[in-house]
């Protein structure tokens, strides 16, 4: 067993196994001596990755893909989950057994991982398991504030039917192709299939399992109530780590049948234009700036979805992929950490004249927003540029139109935050989270806007990158 | 120095935001500095500027490589055309940005946002890279919005979301045109002077025609053709007047600019199959502006709807330049140097009335023409400046506006005569509802309210005098600026 190629797995679960010991033995006022641990383990595990960098093959009998697409993921996956551990001390300082909490964040994380590596259907459910079953608990952390319940409570129901149909697709495809292994099955694919509506329909279940993750329709439910009910950092996370993971494991899968054998492609097109558009209309009129920016990242998963249509019609769908990916990450958890410096507050009337009072919080906020609309320079319109280029290259014109239409339906709500904040009156005092919070703000600002200085380096490693089985 | 006359702006900006304890007077005074200086690097380029058969077609260009992999730099670069505007924007910056505030509130966010603005107006007209030109497009509307929202009028806000909305979705037809327009050739670049010399679509009826209906659909609202205007009056109405006289003279531009340098130059064949409904267009726009803009009471919304008016002239000339691939060069290059110098001439003389409104506003708090008469006996010099801009906007031989209705009125009835004709008529509503505009608020009596309207303070004259001084010049001495716009728009015409 070539243990070495999981590394950077085994490191992070090493780091979340010391901190639950931590947790459990330190006392209450040094719990967030786990985050410390937490973020070293993160360190190590990320060096491990990129010392893989450049290597394309599979491991562990054909499980387990160390590829450019997963390389870069899992090292975008780690970035997320340090960042958002950078905003929990100061969110959980009142909560006595807060120390666990990075445990969990660690193992979601891991699920996360496994997602982006996953080289066998069933590899692929594990990780969806993993991923799920500490999302629940990460979205349900304030057990005693209903609305926290709430999200965690909604995200497990839907979950376990969505867990469920995928566990469903996946038997589907193993019993009609007689293999779960993604080497197997691309052979199997080039050898020619019959096209069958069962197939097709195994396909489609287990799209519709990993669109879970995705926050992406039909099962794009959860999102608003986790982004507006979950502990901030908790959301920053849902919204963001899972997605990157469950992108590259849908591309994996689509990119598995190729584009004439099951009409898998046109399938992905509808899901993204509903994606988008429910995204978009349902935030449109949102007066809870929480729950907005959950509705805004369903509409985002809706235009990622559109560079997986494309993959295998467009040679640089899988750039516009990782590329929107993220951009994405850095928009969204910019827009999050600014509600957690700004201790949660959420009520768009709250939002009134915040410039005045924190102007570094509304800027970054500003310009959070403006990556997520796409408004150069920042690293949202590079990875909006890469998604409509990919798109149009790949003869979805219709999807690009469309997803131009979201996008400027998308400017209002976002737009009348920015509104709120810069022309309305402001409040008498705003009491913001701590320091650590503050600093996580300035980075993602800084990210957000020093994105396209680095632009070059990104899309070079991103367009060499590969995707398995090829 | 191309880079330099965009950098400096936005350092100026930059140095605002990092020192918030600055008063008033030295945030003005380090914004019409940073301005100044901005402009002067422009007039070095101009003077460094090689007008001849022999020049070449984008002069002082620098190049900077930004992400090699898309074809993209930091191209900058100007020809006659985008000289003469980048010149004409620089003057009217330095002039809004020196003219008082209307509401002194927040001043250095607001000369910080003005710097900002003019930076990537700069910008835009400057570069020679479409994806920088893309994203100078929308900073515009960025720094706009914040403008509008946070230092307007009453309602504000919704002018400016509106503005900011519509604008974009405009944006980003051009977007999806441009990167149709860059797939189509080998490898992908965004470099203006390649795409223009490749003429990528050449022969591909529907896909050059979709391509050239995204990049009209986006240009049109930005300039903006009737029926996609309607965003404009309440953006101006609402805006501060400097503000509204940036909208105007500038951003404004930047669609008719866009149309020349991207459909025009890079996709010759799919214009010219389309010139004919792209004038209708533009006819659609001189009648509508002009109609309704006579049936307006509110000052600044009446000098709004006259815009949409004289930029469907920019248009009919464009159009007209544009129409056919050989043939009547004289007569289409004389329609496109109307069409520059049409933009020249408004942004300078639009300029300048807004800039007058929003001193009536300062002075009474409204815009309504009824509220006003007689001013001539107490303003005596606001009435000679706001005599002098009206003249020049309807076109009065001698000021600026004439110059280019004429040629493009000349040039136009080559190419398409009926439409000329009938877009003549324009001009007469143009005279007629700014004879009645000056008759209303200048003359007759006087209301007991205005008695004590004071008359321009000498900063506003100063501002006024050399905006007005331009358009004299232009008017009685075009030479220098027609031989400059003349060398890029033979070019152009002539497939180079």
């Amino acid at each position: 067993m070539p243990i070495g190629d999981l590394s950077p797995e085994i490191a992070i679960i090493v780091a979340a196994v010391l901190a639950l010991l931590f947790a459990a033995f330190a006392p209450r006022r040094w719990q967030a001596g786990a985050a410390l641990i937490a973020l070293a383990g993160i360190l190590v595990a990320a060096t491990l990755l990129v010392l893989q960098i450049g290597e394309t093959r599979f491991t562990f009998s054909g499980t387990w893909a160390i590829d450019g697409a997963s390389i870069w993921a899992r090292l975008m996956i780690l970035f997320a989950t340090a960042f958002c551990i950078l905003l929990s001390p100061g969110w959980f300082r009142t909560d006595p057994r807060h120390g666990e909490y990075y445990t969990i964040l660690l193992l979601s994380a891991l699920g996360a991982m496994a997602m982006a590596g996953a080289g066998d259907m069933l590899q692929l459910v594990i990780a969806v398991l993993l991923s799920s079953v500490t999302g629940y608990t990460l979205a349900a952390w304030h057990r005693d504030w209903a609305l926290s319940v709430e999200a965690g409570m909604k995200y497990f129901l839907m979950g376990a039917l969505a867990n469920a149909l995928l566990v469903t697709g996946v038997a589907l495809v193993l019993g009609l192709l007689g293999d779960s292994g993604y080497t197997a099955l691309s052979a199997t694919f080039a050898a020619g299939v019959a096209p069958s509506p069962l197939l097709f329909v195994g396909f489609a279940l287990t799209l519709v399992g990993v669109a879970f993750k995705l926050g992406a329709v039909p099962a794009q439910a959860w999102l608003p109530d986790v982004a507006e009910g979950a502990p901030v950092p908790s959301a920053g996370f849902l919204t963001v780590v899972p997605k990157i993971g469950a992108a590259i494991a849908m591309a994996r899968l689509v990119q598995l049948v190729p584009p004439d054998a099951l009409g898998l492609r046109p399938l992905l097109a509808v899901m993204a234009a509903l994606t988008m558009t429910v995204g978009n209309l349902a935030a449109l009129w949102q007066d809870d700036v929480r729950r907005m920016i959950g509705w805004s990242s369903v509409a985002q998963a809706g235009y990622l979805l559109m560079a997986v249509t494309v993959l295998g019609l467009s040679p640089d769908a899988l750039m516009a992929v990782l590329a929107f990916v993220a951009s994405y990450a850095i928009g969204n958890l910019a827009a999050f950490a600014v509600v957690a410096h700004l201790r949660g507050r959420t009520a768009i009337a709250d939002y009134a004249g915040l410039a005045r009072r924190q102007p570094i919080a509304a800027a970054a906020l500003v310009l959070a927003f403006l990556s997520l609309v796409g408004i150069p320079p920042t690293v949202g319109f590079l990875g909006k540029l890469t998604l409509f280029l990919t798109t149009m290259q790949g003869g979805y014109l219709w999807l690009a139109l469309l997803a131009a239409a979201n996008t400027a339906a998308s400017l209002f709500y976002y737009a009348r935050i920015m509104g709120t904040m810069y022309f309305g009156t402001p409040p008498d005092t705003v009491e913001v989270l701590d320091r650590l919070s503050g600093v996580a703000m300035w980075a993602a600002a800084i990210a957000v806007l020093g994105g396209a200085v680095v632009a070059q380096f990104a899309f070079t490693a991103f367009r060499f990158s590969t995707l398995l089985p090829m | 120095m191309l880079t330099l006359a965009i950098l400096i702006p936005m350092l100026g900006a930059l140095a605002l935001v990092l020192s918030p304890g600055l008063g008033h007077e030295k945030a003005r005074w380090l914004s019409i500095g940073a301005s100044v200086l901005s402009f002067a690097c422009l007039i070095i380029v101009w003077a460094l500027f090689r007008i001849g058969e022999e020049a070449p077609a984008f002069q002082s260009v620098a190049e900077v490589p930004w992400i090699p992999s898309l074809g993209v730099a930091w191209r900058v670069g100007v020809d006659g055309m985008s000289l003469a505007l980048s010149l004409m924007s620089g003057v009217l910056f330095i002039a809004c940005i020196a003219w008082p505030m209307e509401h002194p509130d927040r001043p250095i966010a607001y000369y910080a946002w003005f710097l900002f603005l003019e930076s990537v107006s700069l910008g835009l007209f400057l570069v020679l890279d479409l994806l920088l030109f893309y994203v100078f497009f929308d900073l515009s509307l960025v720094g706009m919005f914040f403008l509008i929202g946070r230092w307007g009028h009453d309602g504000a806000e919704r002018a400016a979301l509106k503005f900011f909305i519509y604008t974009l979705a405009g944006s980003l037809a051009i977007l999806l045109a441009i990167i149709g327009l860059v797939l189509s050739v080998d490898p992908i670049t965004f470099d203006m002077r390649t795409l223009i010399a490749a003429q990528p679509l050449a022969g591909m009826d529907l896909r050059g025609g979709l391509i050239l209906l995204g990049f009209m659909v986006g240009f049109a609202v930005k300039t903006p053709l009737f029926p996609v205007h309607t965003w404009l009056p309440p953006a101006h109405v609402m805006a501060p007047g400097p503000v509204s006289a940036i909208l105007a003279g500038v951003l404004l531009k930047m669609g008719t600019y866009g149309m020349v340098r991207i459909p025009l130059q890079m996709l010759r064949e799919s214009f010219a199959a389309y010139a004919f409904p792209i004038a209708l267009f533009a006819l659609a726009s001189i009648l509508w502006g002009a109609v309704v803009a006579l049936g307006q009471t509110n000052l600044k919304r009446r000098i709004a709807y006259t815009s949409v008016n004289h930029m469907g002239y920019t248009v009919l000339g464009i159009a007209a330049a544009g129409a056919m691939l050989a043939g009547a060069e004289n007569a289409r290059s004389l329609a496109l140097t109307g069409a520059v110098v049409e933009m020249v001439a408004h942004g300078l003389i639009t300029g300048a009335l807004f800039l007058i409104a929003g001193g009536f506003w300062a002075r009474s708090q409204t815009y309504d023409l009824d509220a006003f008469g007689g001013l001539a006996g107490v303003a005596p010099k606001l009435t000679v400046a706001a005599v002098i801009a009206a003249f020049a906007s309807l076109g009065l031989p001698g000021l600026a506006g004439f110059v280019a209705e004429v040629q493009i009125f000349v040039g136009a009835f080559a190419v398409f005569p009926v439409i000329a004709a009938i877009g003549l008529l324009g001009i007469l509503i143009t005279a007629a509802l700014f004879l009645r505009l000056l008759q209303q608020v200048f003359f007759g009596d006087l209301p007991t309210a205005r008695k004590g309207f004071p008359d321009l303070s000498r900063r506003e004259g100063a501002i006024l005098s050399v905006l007005l001084f331009l358009v004299v010049l232009i008017g009685i001495y075009p030479r220098w600026l027609l031989d400059l716009i003349g060398s890029a728009t033979r070019a152009i015409v002539g497939g180079s």
